[in-house]
């Protein structure tokens, strides 16, 4: 038996003369979707996988075919003759450009056997000549075959073929069966006295050629072990010992690979604290020198651990490079992304890779000095300068937790001075990129699965977003939109709570709390203990402390209105900071009145339609009554007129009730009734509508009696800006509650109430609504034109289906959006579904549910 | 909905009651007659011989209008509900006018000939006429034509008298007309004073409007605005996911449309002399002049005299200059609106990458339209792209260009997202050179059509401008910038540079720090 051993992810190049048998071992040993050959593509391309014409676009193909698949990181073969080197040498460099191993498979069979193979075929009608002609290709190919770039070249002949068996290698980067706890270290540079403070520190016993911790964690070192510091030896003997016993991985720096080229003679500069390892190094004995020298020689590039979810590498890895296998993959994990090229003027290329990265996996290095460890889009530097008398940092994994000691002196002079080279970018609102929202795109949340966003409404939402919304970095939720009940059937009315208690019911929810639907607009607010706090946790640095904004994500007033609205809600919102232990929170809220926002849009519309029914009508009504006096049949007409001059006032009233004058911030009320986020907490996603509501109540005054939410005549309630949301709990499978509740809503609604939210107390589930809007009757004039109760019976032919699916959508979007803010993901985590949540909001669904 | 017709007679010989053989309908009977939007009725609320009142009463069912546009225009507009059609004066009043009295309007009539063909006394009466403009429209229209207007404002909403004025007037007509003179005016002139935006076209609307307006139209002084009135304001797309947005946030959606000129120019009229060749349209005090005519605003100040060249024009030929000058040979217009400097840019060679990019794709669709894409030639072609674009989102299909330009572009950021695009364009796209128009402030006061702007002070020249700038606050911007980013930067006036404020347009050349340009020489 012969094992062929090819590389888990990568290419396997086969190699034989037409009837060696190549398809034959390629169909033995892999998938059939793993294997690309030259005559399935010739097939595609011509309907004939024996016209040779088409060769060139054949290949064409295959290469395509096998880089998206080497970009997927799945092993390809590839099954053509490759008997010319210029054939293989295409292949190979496709590998290197996915920066992936080459293997190739030598199927070395004789000349006539494959002719006599061929002769059998009858679609292989070509002669003798193309064999010989390729098995002499073949030949002179197999002198130098190991040279062309080949990790391994398997040479199989007679019966090997039949009897390899193919077996497959693991990448060395590959320790995803890893799953730790970790403690990742960062930069020691020969702090040999820090790092074995720091290792206490994080728990473990340490001796001088080792450490353990007791509960098993495992060390992950970044590099850099070496140079700069006092006592290169002592680092390099505590940390051989650990990666020898098995509690610590360590990935080179390029401190490392430097030391080692110096040992083995090759001319190095020495420079950046080079002579004094090399000095520290000739102090020990022969043996241990040279035991470090193998050590750090077979330090490799970077790891991949528990899962593939945190990768080490000494200056960091941009995702494509994770597990892959190159010298570029080398150079970028030892020195950072300097390409070595310039641009067209002369300037080298730098690629900020942090701020661009955008993938799962979470990834540490170090290798510049930054002076606080800082995530950025999941990636954090932990050099903060130990041996330039900074501090030695190690990140405890999954905790996610930072732990470090200070240097005990400066050991080493910095040349430039320690800065904020990763500083604050990963929080920097221009970080954000076109590909972070642009297209067709799906977003996976937690609580409702992947979310597809089409490509138009994409473009529909970037441009609200980028002319109108405020920072991103503030815009840390948008609110879903809320599905009506199912249609009434109850005489006059369109919606009624029986319909929204019976579906709450049928979904086995047992509680619900019915909540005033305030009539203004939906704001949210973003509020801040201090501007250091809105500093610290959004990365706004101009001195505000929050913002409110619409559901479209546009500021609610101008610059000073808004510092002054947003400074009175901090105030007003004091008992939140205790009560939430955090020193910010989000609130999802109603802005009163109306008219403070949509005043235009009342102006425009519903005040213009109301002063034409209200002009026209009379006039109507008496040309009517002047020809029902002449004897004419109008008597219906008439009525009609009547009823509609009435409907016309009901319609007035309903929006004039939403309106009242604003002068600066005296009007404007400001209801809250969920805490969406605060420090550590989606609580939106985590807490019961009872916590919400109580938690808010000591932000307000006791509600009185239902009604518009106009200011009272009370001096001390109408400067206050919160304002309360009032509610009641129903126990569904109470009849009484149910009807009490029913009660509330008609007294509400007729005393000019919008109508009312039902919500399950606790946080919905699954298919569950989260909540559903019942209106009330005179409200949905506004909604359906003044004369809407005169056509009841068309109107109950409404359609829910696709506002209630976009509503379980959105709300999953805006919780997933609100959980990765508390879990402190980067800006572009959190943007992302909150700009699906405004792309899905410009779905064409009807407007009126 | 309602319109009445009156008529007097003091002649028992011609009782006033003739006007129902004028109008073809008995004034003892109630008719009605279906509309496709509802039902039309004629009845007689006076029928004397001294004086007869014919009364049209159109009952539009909102519900049935909105349902009954069908698949192809989805119903996903609250106005469509919420609607003053059912009340007021409009288009749908004019289709039913014209249908009911379809025989009145052709002036024949077997019984009363000679009545038919005569002016006679009448009396219209419309109460809720909307009209854009106001009554001074409803004046200027009406009164070349021999009526006595009587036009009286409607007040929004009485609770709040500071909301002011409605669009409706209450209109009463009195003179001696022809009645299907009348008619045929009021068909014709109702539309064009509602001016509602989705006003309905048919294709046959120019033959319509030449069979209506036969005897009256051709001889009347604002003929210009009532063609182009008449024909509609065709929008170039519905913009249905924009627009949901918009009434999502509760905005109106002409408030947030961007900043870019459409062509609206209808086709004129046969057998007459195009319309509305005269320029701006001074009925309409509503629309900013940029707005009305896209970015040659400022070009309006120079209305005294109209030899001269629009600064839109200046500005354009001013950027174009100066990349050339800077040696650039690919360009990318950041905020290209409706492609204007890209077509200046394409007819020079010497551009061999020409890219224009928008966050509106409004903007993007009227620029290919205007830059004729699907007609122009692959040569041409190859040299332009056009796509949606960000300027708050970091693009990497805005980097590797010789010079980008932001003409008229970062006074519609807000000051807090001005260091996203700073960043965006000169820290991540980074081309050698940047250019940058912008207007300044102070020769704002140059500008009289510019009043007084929200919350005092001199109004701005477009209203999606969130700042304008002093030449002071544009250097400070422009120079740190600069600083911050590796770039220097020279300034530059744009039009006639007024000893006292400065240039209309402000202009800013930024060159990566140690690049030289063939400018340098």
């Amino acid at each position: 038996m012969v094992e062929v051993k090819v590389p888990q992810m990568g290419l396997v190049v086969l190699v034989g003369v037409s009837g060696s048998g190549k398809s034959t071992f390629a169909a033995r040993h892999f998938a059939p979707t793993q294997v690309i050959s030259s005559d399935y593509c010739r097939g595609l391309v011509s309907d004939d996988e024996n016209d040779q014409s088409a060769t060139p676009e054949a290949f064409d193909l295959l290469h395509h075919i096998v880089g998206v698949r080497l970009r997927r990181g799945l092993l390809t073969v590839v099954d053509a003759t490759n008997v010319q080197w210029d054939a293989r040498k295409k292949l190979i460099e496709l590998a290197r450009s996915h920066d992936v191993l080459a293997d190739a498979i030598v199927l070395d069979v004789p000349a006539d056997v494959a002719v006599a193979r061929n002769a059998v075929r009858p679609d292989r009608d070509f002669g003798p000549r193309v064999v010989t002609r390729q098995s002499k290709d073949l030949r002179r190919s197999l002198g130098r075959i190991s040279k062309d770039g080949f990790r391994r070249v398997h040479v199989l002949r007679g019966d090997e073929i039949d009897e390899a068996v193919v077996t497959y290698e693991k990448a060395w980067s590959d320790r995803t069966e890893l799953t730790g706890p970790f403690d990742v270290i960062g930069d020691v540079h020969g702090c040999r006295s820090e790092l074995e403070t720091l290792l206490r520190a994080l728990g473990w016993e340490v001796s001088a050629a080792g450490a353990v911790h007791p509960e098993g964690r495992t060390a992950v070192f970044v590099g850099d072990l070496v140079d700069r510091g006092p006592d290169t030896p002592g680092v390099l003997r505590l940390v051989m010992g650990m990666v020898a016993a098995g509690t610590a991985l360590c990935v080179s720096g390029n401190h490392e690979q430097k030391l080692v080229r110096a040992l083995a003679g090759r001319k190095v500069r020495v420079a950046h604290g080079l002579k004094e390892s090399l000095e520290q190094l000739a102090a020990e004995p022969e043996e241990f020198r040279r035991e470090a020298a193998a050590f750090m020689e077979g330090l490799i590039s970077h790891y991949r651990l528990d899962g593939g979810r945190l990768v080490v590498a000494h200056a960091g890895l941009k995702e494509a490079y994770h597990g892959r296998a190159s010298g570029r993959v080398r150079a970028f994990a030892l020195y950072g992304d300097t390409t070595g090229e310039t641009d067209e003027y002369g300037l080298p290329v730098r690629y900020p890779w942090a701020e661009d990265y955008r993938g799962r996996a979470t990834v540490v290095y170090g290798h510049t000095p930054v002076r606080e460890a800082e995530w950025v889009n999941n990636t954090i530097c932990l050099d903060t300068g130990v041996v330039f008398g900074g501090r030695l940092t190690a990140l405890r994994y999954p905790e996610r937790e930072l732990v470090s000691v200070p240097a005990e002196r400066v050991w080493y002079e910095s040349v430039r001075p320690i800065g904020g080279a990763a500083a604050t970018s990963g929080r920097d609102a221009g970080g954000l990129r076109i590909g972070d929202v642009a297209g067709t795109r799906f977003v996976e949340t937690r609580f409702g699965g992947r979310i597809k966003v089409r490509e138009e409404n994409a473009a529909a939402a970037l441009e609200i977003m980028s002319r109108f919304a405020v920072d991103p970095r503030w815009l840390v939720y948008l609110p879903p939109t809320m599905a009506p009940p199912e249609t009434s059937t109850l005489d006059g009315f369109l919606e009624h709570p029986a319909e929204a208690f019976g579906e709450f019911a049928e979904a086995g929810v047992t509680r619900v709390v019915c909540e005033e639907k305030h009539m203004g607009s939906r704001a949210i607010a973003v509020l801040a203990r201090t501007p250091e706090a809105a500093a610290k946790r959004f990365g706004i640095t101009d001195g505000s402390a929050g913002v409110v904004y619409t559901r479209t994500g546009r500021p609610f007033f101008d610059g000073a209105r808004m510092g002054e609205l947003v400074d009175r809600l901090r105030e007003e919102a004091r008992p939140l900071w205790d009560e939430l232990v955090s020193d910010w929170v989000v609130l999802d809220c109603e802005l009163l009145p109306w008219s403070a926002k949509a005043e235009e849009l009342i102006r425009g519309q519903y005040a213009s339609v109301g002063a034409a029914a209200r002009t026209a009508l009379p006039d109507a009504v008496a040309a009517l009554s002047a020809a029902a006096e002449r004897g004419l049949d109008v008597g219906d007409l008439l009525e009609r007129a009547r009823r509609r001059l009435d409907n016309a006032a009901r319609f007035r009233d309903a929006y004039a009730r939403y309106c009242w004058p604003v002068s600066g911030l005296d009007g404007v009320r400001l209801a809250p009734f969920q805490i969406l986020a605060c420090e550590g907490r989606a609580t939106a996603a985590l807490e019961p509508h009872s916590w919400h509501l109580e938690l808010l109540s000591r932000l307000t005054p006791d509600p009185v009696a239902p009604g518009s939410g106009a200011p009272s005549g009370d001096p001390a309630e109408a400067s206050r800006l919160f304002a309360p949301t009032r509610h009641v709990y129903v126990s569904l499978d109470s009849e009484r509650e149910r009807a009490d509740a029913v009660e509330w809503w008609t007294a509400l609604t007729e005393a000019g109430g919008e109508g009312m939210v039902v919500k399950p107390v606790d946080v919905a589930t699954g298919r569950v609504q989260p909540g559903i809007k019942v209106r009330g009757r005179e409200y949905l004039r506004i909604i359906y034109g003044p004369d809407y109760t005169e056509s009841l019976d068309v109107l109950r032919r409404r359609f829910l289906g696709r506002k209630r699916s976009l509503a379980l959508r959105e709300h999953a979007l805006g919780l997933e959006a609100l959980t990765r803010l508390a879990e402190g993901e980067p800006l572009w985590r959190v943007h992302e579904p909150v700009f699906a949540v405004l792309a899905l909001e410009s779905e064409p669904v009807d407007p009126r549910l | 909905m309602l319109l009445t017709i009156s008529t007097v007679s003091s002649a028992a010989s011609r009782p006033a009651t003739d006007l129902g053989f004028l109008l073809h309908k008995h004034p003892g009977r109630v008719q009605e007659f279906g509309q496709s939007f509802g039902t039309a009725r004629v009845f007689y609320p006076e029928a004397t011989e001294r004086r007869c009142t014919a009364a049209l009463l159109l009952d539009v069912d909102p519900v049935r209008l909105a349902r009954s546009r069908g698949k192809s225009t989805p119903d996903f507009s609250l106005g469509q509900y919420v609607n003053d059609r059912p009340y007021a004066a409009s288009s749908l009043l004019a289709v039913a006018l014209a249908d009911v009295f379809r025989t009145a309007r052709t002036g024949r009539c077997a019984a009363r000939p000679e009545l038919a063909a005569a002016p006679m006394p009448l009396e219209i009466r419309l109460p809720a006429l909307p009209c854009r403009g106001g009554a001074a429209l409803a004046r200027r229209l009406f009164e070349p034509l021999g009526w006595e207007v009587e036009a009286e404002a409607v007040p929004l909403d009485e609770g709040f008298p500071e909301w002011g004025d409605s669009r409706y007037v209450r209109l009463a007509l009195r003179g001696e007309v022809r009645l299907a003179d009348a008619l045929n005016q009021l068909y014709v002139l109702l539309p064009v004073l509602d001016d509602a935006k989705h006003y309905w076209l048919a294709g046959d609307e120019v033959d319509k409007l030449v069979r209506a307006g036969a005897g009256w139209l051709a001889a009347h002084p604002e003929k210009g605005l009532i063609t182009r009135r008449y024909l509609g304001r065709r929008r170039a797309l519905e913009r249905t996911a924009f627009a949901r947005l918009a009434e999502l946030g509760d905005d109106v959606e002409e408030a947030l449309e961007p900043p870019v000129e459409e062509d609206l120019t209808p086709e004129p009229p046969p057998g007459d002399e195009p319309p509305g060749t005269s320029g701006g349209d001074p009925a309409v005090p509503d629309l900013a002049p940029e707005a009305a005519t896209g970015t040659s605003a400022e070009a309006g100040a120079g209305e005294a005299e109209p030899a001269r060249v629009p600064l839109n024009v200046l500005r354009r030929d001013a950027v174009v200059a100066a990349v050339e000058e800077l040696g650039a040979r690919t360009v990318i217009d950041l905020g290209c609106g409706s492609g204007q400097l890209l077509e200046a840019l394409l007819a020079r060679p010497r551009f061999t990458r020409v890219t224009g990019t928008d966050v509106s794709t409004h903007a993007l669709a009227i620029a290919a339209r205007k830059l004729k894409l699907d007609r122009m030639p692959d040569a041409k072609r190859a040299r332009l792209e056009l796509f949606q674009g960000a300027l708050t989102y970091a693009d990497p299909r805005f980097s590797g260009y010789d010079a980008a330009v932001l003409m008229e572009v970062v006074e519609h950021v807000d000051p807090p997202r001005l260091a996203a695009l700073e960043r965006v364009v000169f820290g991540t796209a980074r081309p050698a050179h940047v250019v940058v128009t912008t207007p300044n402030s102070e020769y704002n006061v140059r500008y009289d059509f510019l009043g007084e702007g929200r919350g005092g002070g001199r109004a701005m020249r477009h209203p999606d401008h969130r700042f304008e700038w002093t030449r002071a606050e544009f250097a400070a911007w422009a120079s740190g910038v600069a600083g911050r980013y590796g770039y220097r930067v020279v300034f530059r006036p744009v039009g006639d540079d007024d000893p006292e404020v400065g240039p209309p347009t402000q202009m800013a050349v930024f060159s990566v720090a140690g690049e030289r340009s063939e400018g340098d020489g």
